[in-house]
């Protein structure tokens, strides 16, 4: 076998075991109470992180570019509640003007 | 599939949540609530499947790969290993702490899913950032429903575009540079909002960020995503 293929067939391996370990172990049970309130904020907390990842780190370096404007835009449309497709549009076009203009 | 599912009731009753309806409507209410990010997830495959192309993988490897493992980042990395003619165990490594945060991920859906293993075996696969996000209801609780219903349009979204990407990677630049690359980050913004339901919760995504910045330079990409879910531990205090 290639290791092209070995790579995608132990890549996936290792992808939906830790997928499914939560919940092939634990489905359809109640959490205990203590954890229930760590997992309450769960959502908040990797989702920040998630978004504040994927606009300023590049590898393993931190930048701050033209995603950050996007961002921004993106930041005031949902500050004033404006429908989420337009926020993201606005988002979307500052970013890549931002690249057009500083190329 | 059951058509009524009945979640169990909350701890407690956090603002914004609303009593489950039916699963199909859920299911339906779910794909709707993932369609932009699909967009997002769709650009994101494209360039993934020309990545993957760029690096000698073929055209049905990394088809299989977005299949089977369904996770971009990890599949970036593989990709990027493997054209660097770097070793397997480096892009299973890479996979294991992009990944990890799908560990606790699964641990807060698990009492959403119900069924015998094998079906939530199935069920969890399509739990990825982007149905996690839409699945929940607030106060940590999921709607099964949801999480499959946008975890199916995502799935499609994320196999079409790398299908795209492979066999048109000649035709087709990186779709990044029009700007998709905020599309995620600023739907998980919107998402965020409605998440910060008291201060506690706010205090935590603060924490997040300051954690997985502040690791970001140090740490291989992933651990600064699983370190960050560490600040939840502040729920274990009354």
């Amino acid at each position: 076998m290639s290791g092209v293929w070995l790579a995608v067939l132990l890549v996936g391996a290792v992808s939906m075991a830790l997928k499914a370990a939560g919940p092939v172990l634990l489905g359809g049970q109640e959490l205990p109470d203590r954890m229930q309130r760590v997992v309450a904020l769960m959502a908040p907390t990797l989702l920040a992180a998630l978004i504040s990842t994927q606009i300023f780190a590049s590898g393993q370096s931190l930048t701050v570019d033209a995603r950050v404007v996007g961002l921004v835009v993106g930041a005031f449309g949902v500050w004033r509640n404006w429908p989420t497709l337009l926020v993201v549009v606005l988002g979307t076009a500052a970013a890549a003007i931002t690249r057009l203009i500083t190329g | 599939m059951d058509s009524q599912e009945a979640l169990p009731p909350p701890a407690t009753t956090p603002e914004g949540y609303s009593p489950p309806v039916g699963f199909r409507e859920e299911l339906l209410r779910g794909m709707r609530m993932a369609i932009p990010l699909a967009i997002a997830v769709f650009g994101f495959a494209v360039s993934f499947g020309v990545v993957a192309r760029a690096a000698d993988m073929g055209i049905v490897a990394p088809i299989a790969m977005s299949l089977t493992t369904f996770a971009g980042s990890a599949q970036f990395a593989a990709a990027s290993v493997v054209g660097t003619g770097g070793g397997i165990a480096a892009a299973i490594v890479a996979a294991v702490l992009l990944n990890s945060r799908y560990l606790p991920i699964g641990i807060s859906v698990a009492p959403a899913m119900t069924g015998n293993a094998v079906k939530r075996f199935l069920s969890a696969q399509l739990v990825v950032d982007e149905s996690w996000a839409v699945g929940h209801l607030g106060g940590g609780r999921y709607s099964r429903g949801r999480l499959l219903g946008a975890g199916v349009v995502v799935y499609c979204a994320w196999v079409g575009g790398t299908a795209v990407g492979v066999l048109g990677a000649q035709y087709v630049g990186d779709p990044l540079r029009f700007g998709l690359d905020v599309v995620s980050p600023v739907l998980f913004l919107a998402l965020l909002k409605g998440q910060i339901s008291d201060r506690r919760a706010l205090v935590c995504a603060l924490l997040g960020v300051a954690v997985a910045l502040s690791l970001t330079p140090f740490a291989s990409p992933g651990v600064p995503l699983i370190a960050s879910t560490v600040v939840c531990l502040l729920g274990l205090r009354k």
